[in-house]
């Protein structure tokens, strides 16, 4: 408030000491902030806009149901069929894996690292996941090409172990990090009264952190686990280099073809309707993730109240 | 913990839970370090001075990394420069103009999504509007532009936490003196939150070097060398270490290569890590915190 009243005093002097090339100065630099302060809203806009315009009319030619449900997708066949559902099936059951493996190990992790660790230990392991989260994708798909993916062939003596099952095992090493920052976050925010009386009621520092510091900061690890969704989702390039990348309905020990990985495989030779569906694939891939943040909004506006 | 009063039920229960916490931090380290050693010590032995200076041939049969090297680093450079201004501007609109707490709101909100949406789709959308819709081509321009997009929601974020710690009385102590507002940010506010416009940038290189499936249809997958002036023209197309990386490895199947290019990213990686770190605490003691 004390600024305020400052600020209106001086301008209230500046007529008499400032020239007007002043006065335009400080108007353009309120201008031009303005101006950088909402590229962010125009970008997201133009975004959504291109994606729109340019994914919408293969949807149209090829028919929304046939589209959507279709489960075969052969785009330069004689009589070329455009179904997605392998693709959305695949994302979902992969996301879902990984999820299913990389959330409980990054909330334990986040445990340790809060509740259980020393303070050098947990320094040491919390740089440890931040080089983790720093490490590019295309490294992690390199070893799970070499390590992973003739891993898993060996182990269930299969043909080929580029399949769903590696592609599951790579993702869910990939959302670690972010799982397990934002898990750590709001595991330290709670309060500490909570755990203390906890504490005095006899139960255990397990116990209590497992039956009250959790619960409490459900709704922050609710949040990691969305975020662990857009990260599994959206990623293409490691999973392109372990999924085996070929468009069938997935199972567990088949090579598949993701939303991210149908379009970034197929993009540089397609053309025609092909090449707009393509832009169709993304625009699909462009509202869950656009779902997913709305929810993860949801999410953490719930939990601040 | 031997508390008598404690039952033997709960003892085991809380030694198996104790145990998993354990169980998955030391998985978390040992994959990490399984990964580390493993592409250290596939990628260390093939790298050498010809490998980073010379350029793949297959005339002479050489192979290296020298124009993707330059290709990364004409990217984080054209990036860094057109970011740099518009997320410090956006993050001082944010805190210091903007007086309507929902415009904040749906700025910040857009801010969000800029940073949830997955790289493959920067890399269509990127293609869409400046290599088709601006036909810049593809080009490391094309490429830098839509990076430009994808960092800067981190540039706001971090100037913007590093504004919020500027004391209040900075800016009355400045206005209090006469200066205008532009002045009063331009020499009180802006040198105290150089911290956050710091780590913002490191945090961006580092981004902009691990990102791969967004240049790879705006920036290309030429491997020559290209000069400062070719490097910002029209055509001027070229990979950057990650995608030459996936290039070797995917479509040639050339690991060896693959492996250095992987334990070279490692290395930059670490040093990005290590250097945001210290940026932050050396500059928040050259605050006077």
């Amino acid at each position: 408030m004390q600024s305020k009243t400052i600020s209106t005093v001086h301008i209230r002097q500046k007529p008499a000491r400032t020239n007007s090339f002043a006065d335009f100065f400080e108007k353009f630099a309120h201008i031009v902030f303005s101006v950088c302060g909402f590229i962010a809203v125009g970008f997201v806009v133009v975004i959504t806009v291109f994606l729109v315009v340019s994914g919408v009319p293969a949807i149209r030619e090829i028919g929304f149901a046939e589209f959507l449900f279709g489960t075969k997708w052969m785009p330069t066949g004689d009589f070329p069929e455009f179904g997605t559902m392998p693709f959305i099936l695949t994302s979902f059951y992969g996301t879902f894996g990984a999820i299913l493996i990389g959330v409980p190990l990054g909330i334990l992790c986040a445990v340790f690292l809060t509740k259980t660790a020393g303070k050098r230990i947990s320094g040491v392991v919390s740089s440890a996941v931040n080089l983790m989260a720093g490490i590019p994708s295309v490294v992690y798909g390199l070893v799970g090409m070499i390590v992973i993916v003739p891993a898993v062939r060996e182990i269930f003596g299969l043909p080929d172990g580029a399949n769903l099952f590696s592609a599951i095992l790579v993702l869910a090493v990939m959302i670690l990090p972010s799982v397990i920052s934002v898990s750590e976050t709001a595991l330290k925010a709670v309060p500490k009264e909570y755990e203390e009386a906890s504490l005095a009621l006899g139960a255990t520092s397990t116990e209590t952190v497992f039956k009250v510091t959790i619960p409490a900061a459900k709704s922050g690890i609710l949040a990691a686990v969305v975020l662990g969704v857009g990260r599994a989702i959206g990623e293409a390039m490691a999973v392109m280099m372990v999924s085996g990348n070929v468009a069938n309905m997935p199972k567990i020990f088949g090579s598949v073809r993701f939303l991210t990985t149908a379009v970034a495989s197929e993009m540089s030779y397609s053309s025609g309707l092909h090449n707009k569906a393509l832009f169709s694939i993304a625009l699909v891939l462009f509202i869950f993730i656009m779902a997913i943040n709305l929810i993860l909004n949801l999410v953490v506006k719930r939990g601040k109240k | 913990m031997n508390d008598e009063r404690v039952s033997k039920s709960r003892k085991a229960k809380g030694f198996i839970l104790r145990s998993l916490v354990y169980f998955s931090a030391a998985v978390i380290c040992l994959l990490l370090a399984g990964i580390i050693f493993y592409i250290l010590k596939r990628g260390l032995p093939h790298i050498s001075w010809d490998f980073l200076s010379g350029k793949p041939s297959l005339l002479d049969g050489t192979v290296g990394i020298l124009p993707n090297l330059l290709n990364t680093l004409y990217i984080i450079i054209m990036t860094l420069i057109v970011v740099l201004p518009l997320g410090v501007g956006a993050a001082v609109y944010l805190n210091e103009y903007a007086k309507n707490k929902k415009v904040v709101r749906i700025i910040e909100l857009a801010a969000e999504t800029l940073s949830g949406i997955p790289s493959i789709i920067y890399g269509l959308v990127g293609m869409l509007i400046f290599v088709q819709f601006c036909s810049l081509g593809t080009s490391l321009l094309a490429g830098a532009l839509t990076l430009v997009i994808m960092t800067l929601p981190t540039i706001i974020r971090t100037t913007q936490e590093s504004l919020k710690t500027v004391p209040e009385s900075y800016r009355e102590g400045s206005l209090g003196l006469g200066a205008g507002k532009w002045y009063m940010i331009r020499t009180a506010v802006l040198p105290s939150a150089i911290d956050g416009i710091v780590t913002g940038c490191i945090l961006s290189v580092g981004r902009i070097v691990g990102e791969s499936a967004a240049l790879l249809f705006t920036a290309g997958m030429a491997s020559e060398i290209l000069t400062p002036a070719q490097a910002v023209s029209e055509g001027g197309a070229g990979s950057t270490l990650t995608v030459s990386m996936y290039m070797y490895a995917k479509e040639r199947g050339d690991f060896d290569t693959a492996f250095a290019i992987a334990a070279i990213l490692l290395i930059l990686t670490l040093v990005i890590n290590i250097s945001a770190k210290l940026a932050a605490r050396l500059l928040k003691k050259g605050k006077g915190k």
